[in-house]
């Protein structure tokens, strides 16, 4: 990995833009590719088959009961819209504040960010009992109902998303309908259709650059939306554990936290598979993601700490049973192993330089994500077992929940299919925006518009 | 429809050029609605006539009337009767001047759970779900421990209808809170949302007794249930309508549940009819939960001097037991 080289010169910045152009082309997979694809597709494939039991049987086919009546679909809901996240963070939060060394990182963010909110909309639909009647919420829908509040910012969220994603990615579309040979007629074609007959023009390059900031800024407020809403579906009921004025800001910067390692995961991934990629996402990109996910970490331990720290000192009546078990009873592994291994022990090991290259912070991104998927479980389920009334009268089945084959593997093809759709990504555009990274390393702005596309 | 034409036409003789297009739009709608109405017209005709001329197939059938007449008519004379009266939209208004109210007397319950059997029975309920539950509650371990019945408490601030995104489940103007399940979408929000474990949703395809399975559904009775929805205690609206009592009050043999209208102050268990406020007032009626702000429309009153002693359930009694712990 080398340091970055900034251009002396126009015929350098010529070459450098070629350079980075040939880099940049998507090429076919190779063994371990192909084998990734299908080995995703085989998960779906799995997935969709229990789905397709689910639509026949009902949600019985669920470990769900009258008690724990959202299980793993809702906490793998809030996954996936907290992950998504990191494209507002990325993209916009960090353009807004100048900082210069993102332009390599931000299509990976945002391509996360664009899977993540596709398929968190398709695992709520999954969660619902009558699916066929979805269309129900844009016939009836009540604007107090916190859900609608959710459909409104997610849908919101996710057009923002896909525009943020598409218009810098039109010249390097451009590029690919004009470059690359010996493709398919349907690729040739999709490029062709994608690329809106984009001409690096100056007036194109000022529409794309005018667009960005107004997304930029349009993403923030809703991005802060999508899981503060989410959050709330939890905190407008009065059940314990849920009951928490903390919850907006808690999910936002536990989402903050998941989604920089969302990306310092995809990232060591990216290089590990493309070394060419080493000049452009260096040693120096995963150092600052490193402290970026240090300091977001620290913002989450703050909130986490107000979370449990004071209704444990308190132990208010019904909070305390409910706190208990996470404490000291049946999920109190799971819940310090994702306190320490997913949020402690990461936030120790990057403090120092020496973890901040790329193979360990990917070890501790995958802590990170690992964490932040069970730390969704530990907010919503247990919560769900301590209702004010004790459990009784109801079957023995629904006193517990232990998810089943079909939840889990409907849930893992979810996950599945939001990594098959970055990976397709990866397989067919450019990962890395070419021009903004041209830009970055200071390459004239009437240059690039007139040799990137040579 | 000649007629209309021919109007049409001689006015868009004196008129301009735009009046012209409006005419020839109005007699186009003239056209449709009339055409549209011929089919309508048509369509009763047939089914009239069709109805008189339908010969009899001589077959008999043997049917009992609803005041248990044994009868015998043509077959071809049969046709199956609707369950129930009020439709989807009928069920959201409530029953004009009445604002439901009930009065659990705990202590009068010994856990007889005949409250409980009707509930089941009429509403064609499963084992597994129970719209009324009678819950073993112990506040401490220094307490004794009393039986509660819960029906829905049908709350005057419910936070089930709040959070329901599609307004399936709704308030009515007589208190009572329903379920359309033909509009629930299945969230299941209202269940998280609900403080007393009250609603129950049908995870696979609900059983329905054949009698019941083409019954006209409503939300008043809930038949037949659906799958994929939540369903919960609905006060019998059904019931209430024929000025009947709901059928766990009608069912209690020790008179634990008043029933009645809050407008007129008394409730009555079906032995004795008494002032809402003053039982309310002579035994230290109370809510439960009130600290959450849902205002429920059921009363307790406290299990003090009870007139049965407190007996475990045989079966589920150790069960009931161990999940007392956590408490009111």
């Amino acid at each position: 990995m080398r340091d970055i080289i900034k251009p002396k010169n126009d015929a350098e910045s010529i070459e450098m833009l070629r350079k980075f152009n040939q880099d940049m082309l998507p090429h076919k997979f190779g063994k371990i590719g192909k084998a990734w694809v299908v080995f995703l597709l085989i998960v779906i494939a799995f997935g969709l088959y229990n789905y397709v039991k689910q639509l026949r049987f009902g949600l019985s086919v669920t470990g769900l009961g009258d008690t724990v009546s959202w299980g793993i679909y809702i906490s793998n809901f809030v996954f996936f819209v907290a992950i998504s996240l990191v494209g507002s963070l990325i993209t916009a939060v960090l353009r807004l504040l100048g900082i210069s060394w993102r332009s390599p990182i931000t299509r990976i963010a945002e391509v996360i960010a664009v899977a993540s909110i596709v398929f968190a909309g398709l695992i709520i639909i999954v969660d619902m009992g009558r699916p066929d009647r979805l269309l129900n919420m844009f016939m009836y829908g009540r604007i107090q109902s916190p859900i609608v509040w959710d459909v409104i910012v997610v849908m919101t969220y996710m057009s923002i998303s896909v525009l943020f994603l598409y218009f810098p990615l039109l010249p390097g579309i451009a590029y690919c309908r004009d470059h690359l040979k010996n493709i398919p007629k349907w690729q040739k074609w999709m490029y062709k259709f994608l690329a809106l007959n984009w001409q690096n023009r100056r007036g194109q390059y000022e529409l794309v650059k005018k667009a960005e900031v107004i997304l930029a800024i349009m993403i923030i407020p809703v991005a802060l939306s999508i899981h503060t809403v989410t959050s709330w579906l939890f905190e407008s009921t009065f059940r314990p554990g849920w009951d928490s004025t903390n919850f907006g800001a808690y999910f936002v910067a536990g989402a903050f936290m998941l989604g920089a390692g969302g990306v310092i995961c995809a990232m060591y991934i990216l290089l590990r598979f493309n070394p060419k990629y080493n000049q452009y996402i260096t040693f120096k990109h995963f150092d600052k993601m490193g402290r970026l996910l240090v300091l977001l970490s620290l913002i989450y331990f703050y909130f986490t700490v107000n979370e449990y720290m004071m209704p444990g000192y308190k132990m208010k009546g019904d909070e305390s049973s409910h706190l208990t078990e996470l404490f000291a009873g049946k999920y109190a592994f799971m819940f310090w192993s994702v306190q320490i291994v997913g949020m402690i022990i990461p936030i120790c090991l990057l403090f120092f330089k020496r973890f901040r290259k790329p193979f360990p912070m990917f070890i501790i991104s995958i802590c990170v994500i690992v964490g932040a998927w069970f730390k969704r479980f530990l907010i919503v389920i247990p919560t769900m077992l301590h209702p004010f009334l004790p459990m009784q009268e109801i079957t023995e089945a629904s006193k517990v929940y232990s998810p089943t084959l079909p939840e889990w593997s409907i849930t893992v093809a979810s996950l599945a299919g939001a990594t098959l759709l970055i990976t397709l990504f990866v397989r067919y555009f450019p990962i890395i925006s070419i021009w903004e990274l041209a830009e970055e390393r200071g390459v004239d702005h009437d240059l690039i518009y007139e040799h990137l596309n040579d | 429809m000649s007629e209309h034409i021919e109007q049409s036409s001689t006015n868009e003789e004196n008129i301009n050029q735009e009046s012209t297009e409006a005419s020839r739009r109005k007699f186009l709608k003239f056209g449709v609605l009339a055409a549209g109405l011929t089919v309508v017209g048509g369509g009763l005709q047939k089914a009239f006539s069709t109805d008189d001329k339908k010969d009899t197939t001589g077959k008999k059938v043997k049917v009992m009337t609803t005041d248990g007449k044994l009868m015998e008519v043509d077959e071809s004379h049969i046709k199956s009767a609707k369950h129930c009266c009020s439709s989807s939209t009928e069920s959201r208004e409530g029953i004009p001047g009445k604002k439901f109210v009930m009065v659990i007397d705990l202590s009068r319950c010994k856990d007889a759970l005949k409250c409980q059997k009707a509930c089941q029975k009429h509403h064609l309920l499963p084992e597994q779900d129970k719209w009324l539950k009678v819950f073993k509650m112990q506040e401490t371990e220094e307490t004794a421990p009393y039986w509660m019945p819960k029906p829905c408490l049908h709350c005057d601030k419910p936070p089930c209808v709040k959070v329901c995104p599609v307004d399936a489940t709704f308030k009515r103007s007589d208190g009572i809170v329903l379920i359309d399940n033909e509009r629930c979408i299945g969230c299941r929000f209202c269940m998280a949302a609900c403080p007393y474990s009250t609603r129950v949703f049908n995870w696979e395809e609900p059983k329905v007794p054949e009698a019941f399975a083409n019954a006209t559904y409503s939300p008043e009775t809930s038949v037949p249930r659906k799958k994929g929805t939540v369903e919960k205690c609905d006060f019998c609206p059904d019931m209430l309508r024929q000025g009947k009592l709901p059928h766990c009050v009608a069912a209690c043999p020790n008179g634990v549940y008043y029933f009645g209208n809050r407008n007129e102050d008394s409730v009555t268990n079906g032995d004795e009819t008494v002032s809402l406020s003053q039982l309310l007032k002579d035994k230290a009626g109370y809510r439960y939960l009130e600290s959450l702000g849902t205002e429920p429309s059921v009363y307790y009153l406290p299990p003090a001097n009870r007139i049965f002693p407190f007996k475990d359930r045989e079966v589920e009694g150790d069960k009931a037991k161990e999940n007392t712990e956590k408490k009111g």
